[in-house]
């Protein structure tokens, strides 16, 4: 772009646009400056990652882990797939695909490769229970029995009394404890617990299980809180009562108001019976395993409790996630998982791409023949904005896993119709202004006071739509609805940052100043000057001299417009001959 | 040395040409009517050619396979289903992978042993089953959900914003005439709903909006600044805006067209690329028809809505009172298509 020519008496615009514009640079460098640090010291990458349908990714195969005879219901399918789903989708942006097979297993595709937190994150059930511990002891790993039941149930295997003698008061009576069940918890083997992909018992009978780290095991008894209660979770760090954090990490949990009743009470009960050991502590059961049993050391009402366990940052993340969402109706296990390629061929996305391009092409030769030099702002703001969405693009596909699909990109391309509109409402508001016989740097300045309101409230309305969809939406909407907001914002800022000033330096230049003929701006061209204010009038035929007190705003530019007529009067021409 | 548009514009800015855009509602409202009543008569006569991703299908796995491409079996389901768009994937380094929308038994019995033939694979190494939908019912339900959300709230914002309601009102109604149109169109032509289509019609939604939000920027400035003391009816000041916007609502369609339809013509037509025609159809007819509709709908509208209030009833009784006073010869030319 060609750089202002001259520095003229006015000097505020163009300091303003110079100051613009070195944000702008500030902006482009430091994003810039994030990608390369990605490449040389992250994992990142110039070039952002693609979608499933451009570059394939793996597809894992899970098969419902359910015992002998049984089968899985259509509807507890779809309620996984749906689960699933969102539990993909929490991890970002990369528009996974997700169905059924068989009516039987689900398959999922992810782009990239399956690591071990994703598949983590999508097989296991996540059924979050709450018990109280009734005993604890050191894991014994040399069990005679290894098919140990760990229902308590069908787990008398002698003749061992299995019915409490008195009746339970609570979930905390030892009376829970049978005979059989302490038979059952003296022998239990923790491998037990990774056998069999359901350590589960009824809410309401005692658990035998074992910790993570299957060092310590419990015996639980019934479920207290169930995870049905919980309607948020997040993971962060634990903090202390001063506030410092002890960098261990932690899912928050936030219970409604059935859940935080119900823990409120078992808090009561658990602190009363402080000291005496393992009474007083409480599990958090996961899939049948305890992830963690503090003990209650106050009695906590608000129904947040917080479960440590030896997470970290990520784990926590996908806890958090899989808690929010739910527990799964089955649990699932990985049955197979391939690469797969991509369902489009190369040919189509370079077709694409071709295509794209060639309509470029068509913008910049209609945008330069309906603006002249003033099209070249457009075209730079354009490929400024190209490129700062690139950056943002390759950076956020980087840290959020974005994926760039087909519709994406179209999308992306679409994008160049409301990007450049904004560039199109400025530039026919300066028109306007210049029309209406202002001179051309007071006509931007008009011009851009209005065009930048309308920008504003147009743009703010795409960034409702894309914030509305990216929150309820799931799946490929859900990135359809980043990729819009996303382009919204760059927009802004771009016309913000240069176009606007870019027209605040061109301003200043003769050629344009001047109202050059090529310049897009030239004010005889634009009707101005000779027409001026009265004829604007003329469709309701109104004499021209009452129009001057029809409004303030009107009465403003008549004068310009009066001044300026009487000095050209003789011109009348250019744009009049024209017309047809 | 303008151009033709920009003398165009000059015109149509200073009001010495002007479309009666507002006057002639009648007409557009008619015109709207009936391409709305042909597309939901074809929505319900042809309805929507779901894909896969919508109605689940059969899907054909080749294993064993020694060397993995994707022409093969593209050549195998052209030969048995013409016409059926197949979404082929290698699987690993041996497998191949092939969905198509739902097959007749003896299709898909049809399409085993010529996937075996094509590949030089025993007929054992290839399996169909049925798969579900990948767009679920779920992911529908969300998307319904978070649009109507979104119109609720983009109601009360414009509400807020333009300071009246009416223009919600226009602006919600003429975006859902959008979509049943291009909905209408879809179901005309046949292409295959997918989800990347439904992507392209929720960009439909965000710019049909955006354009009528744009013009109304305008009508509110023209009906605001002028106020009490306009020598203008309240619909001439409608119309006047959206004249002045002309230029601009032409240059933005022509722009966001383009590409568009250069993906639509030379990327799917011409080279080939099917799975990008879906989507830029979509998108070229929402582009055309949510221009269209702001200009000769949401706007009329606008100013049906807002005529009936007493206190722009009294001002343009008085405008049109002083015109007559004036005595000006052609007062009956205040808005004038030339």
């Amino acid at each position: 772009m060609a750089a202002p020519s001259k520095r003229s008496s006015r000097p505020t615009p163009v300091r303003k646009a110079w100051r613009s514009l070195t944000w702008l640079g500030v902006l482009i460098v430091a994003l810039f400056g994030i990608n390369a640090a990605g490449v040389i010291w992250g994992d990142g990458s110039w070039t952002p990652k693609l979608a499933l349908d451009l570059e394939g990714g793996t597809q894992i195969i899970l098969e419902p882990s359910v015992a002998d005879g049984e089968s899985v219901s259509q509807e507890q399918l779809d309620q996984a797939v749906s689960i699933i789903r969102q539990r993909v989708d929490a991890s970002g942006v990369s528009e996974a695909e997700i169905n059924t097979q068989g009516g039987q297993n689900v398959v999922v595709a992810i782009p990239g490769e399956l690591d071990e937190q994703t598949r983590a994150r999508i097989e296991s059930s996540a059924k979050l229970e709450l018990r109280p511990v009734l005993l604890a002891d050191a894991a014994t790993n040399q069990s005679i029995d290894p098919s140990a039941s760990p229902e308590p149930e069908d787990g008398a295997e002698e003749e061992l009394e299995s019915t409490p003698t008195a009746e339970p008061t609570d979930a905390s009576d030892p009376a829970w404890v049978t005979p059989a069940l302490q038979d059952q918890f003296n022998t239990f083997d923790c491998a037990a617990v990774d056998e069999s992909g359901a350590n589960v018992a009824p809410a309401d009978e005692p658990l035998v299980t074992c910790d993570a780290t299957r060092t310590i095991k419990y015996l639980l008894g019934p479920v207290e809180v169930g995870g049905e209660d919980i309607v948020d979770a997040t993971n962060g760090m634990v903090q202390t009562q001063t506030g410092a954090t002890t960098g261990q990490w932690a899912v928050n949990i936030v219970f409604n108001e059935r859940g935080a009743e119900q823990f409120a009470e078992v808090s009561q009960r658990l602190f009363a019976l402080n000291g005496q050991t393992p009474r007083d502590q409480f599990a958090f059961v996961l899939d049948g395993a305890v992830l963690s049993a503090p003990q209650m050391n106050g009695v906590i009402t608000d129904g947040r409790p917080q479960v440590t366990g030896s997470f970290t940052q990520e784990s926590s993340k996908a806890l958090a996630d899989q808690l929010k969402f739910g527990a799964l109706p089955i649990s699932f296990e990985v049955q197979s998982s391939d690469t797969i390629s991509a369902t489009l061929g190369t040919s189509q996305l370079q077709a694409g791409l071709v295509a794209g391009l060639i309509g470029l092409v068509l913008v910049v030769i209609y945008t330069l023949f309906q603006y002249r030099l003033l099209g070249t702002v457009t075209i730079a703001s354009l490929i400024i904005a190209g490129v700062i969405t690139y950056l943002t693009i390759t950076i956020l596909s980087w840290r959020e896993g974005y994926r760039l699909s087909l519709a994406g990109i179209a999308g992306l391309i679409v994008a160049i119709g409301f990007t450049a509109d904004s560039f199109i409402v400025y530039f026919e508001r300066v028109r306007d202004e210049l029309r209406d016989g202002r001179p051309l740097v007071g006509a931007v300045e008009a011009g851009w006071k209005r065009a930048l309101r309308t920008v504003l409230s147009s743009k703010g309305m795409n960034l409702l739509a894309a914030i509305v969809l990216f929150i309820l939406a799931v799946g490929s909407v859900r990135g359809f609805a980043f990729t819009l907001g996303l382009t919204t914002v760059i927009d802004v800022i771009v016309v913000i940052l240069f176009t606007h000033p870019m027209l605040q330096l061109l301003a200043q230049t003769r050629f344009f100043s001047s109202g050059h003929p090529w310049s897009g701006l030239d004010p005889k061209a634009l009707g101005a000057v000779y027409r001026g204010r009265a004829e604007f009038r003329k469709p309701v035929q109104v004499p021209a001299t009452k129009v001057a007190s029809s409004s303030r705003e009107a009465q403003r530019r008549q004068t310009i417009a009066e001044r300026k007529a009487a000095q050209v009067d003789a011109t009348v021409g250019a744009g009049e001959s024209k017309e047809s | 040395m303008a151009n033709r548009l920009t003398t165009f514009g000059n015109d149509l800015y200073t009001g010495k040409r002007s479309f009666n855009f507002i006057g002639g509602r009648r007409k557009w409202y008619t015109i709207a009517a009936v391409l709305l009543i042909l597309s939901a008569l074809v929505m319900v006569v042809r309805g929507f050619n779901f894909g896969i991703e919508f109605r689940g299908g059969s899907q054909f796995q080749i294993t064993g396979v020694a060397e993995a491409t994707q022409d093969p079996a593209a050549q195998a389901v052209e030969q048995v289903a013409p016409g059926t768009v197949a979404r082929i994937t290698v699987v690993g380094d041996s497998g191949v992978r092939v969905q198509t929308e739902q097959l007749e038994k003896t299709e898909s019995e049809e399409l085993v042993v010529a996937l075996a033939d094509a590949y030089g694979v025993d007929r054992s190494e290839v399996t169909s089953s049925f798969i579900g939908a990948s767009w679920g019912a779920d992911v529908t339900r969300q998307a319904i959900l978070g649009l109507l959300a979104f119109l609720l709230l983009a109601g009360i914002v414009m509400a807020l914003y333009f300071r009246t309601w009416k223009m919600s009102v226009a602006a919600i109604l003429s975006l859902i005439g959008d979509l049943v149109l291009t909905a209408g169109v879809y179901a005309a032509v046949g292409f295959e709903v997918t989800p990347a289509a439904m992507i392209g019609i929720l960009t439909i939604l965000s710019y049909s909006l955006y354009d009528t939000v744009v013009v109304f920027d305008k009508i509110r400035e023209n009906t605001a600044e002028q106020g009490e003391e306009s020598r203008r009816t309240f619909a001439e000041s409608v119309n006047l805006a959206v004249n002045q916007t002309l230029v601009r609502s032409i240059n933005t369609s022509v722009v966001a067209a383009l590409p568009v339809a250069a993906i639509l013509f030379i990327g799917a037509g011409a080279l080939g690329a099917d799975t990008l025609r879906d989507i830029s159809l979509a998108l070229l007819i929402g582009i055309i028809v949510g221009t269209w509709s702001t200009v000769f709908i949401a706007a009329p509208l606008y100013s049906q809505l807002r005529e009936g209030e007493p206190a722009i009833k009294r001002h343009d009784q008085r405008v049109l009172k002083e015109r007559e006073r004036a005595g000006v010869a052609g007062a009956s030319t205040a808005v004038t298509a030339s």
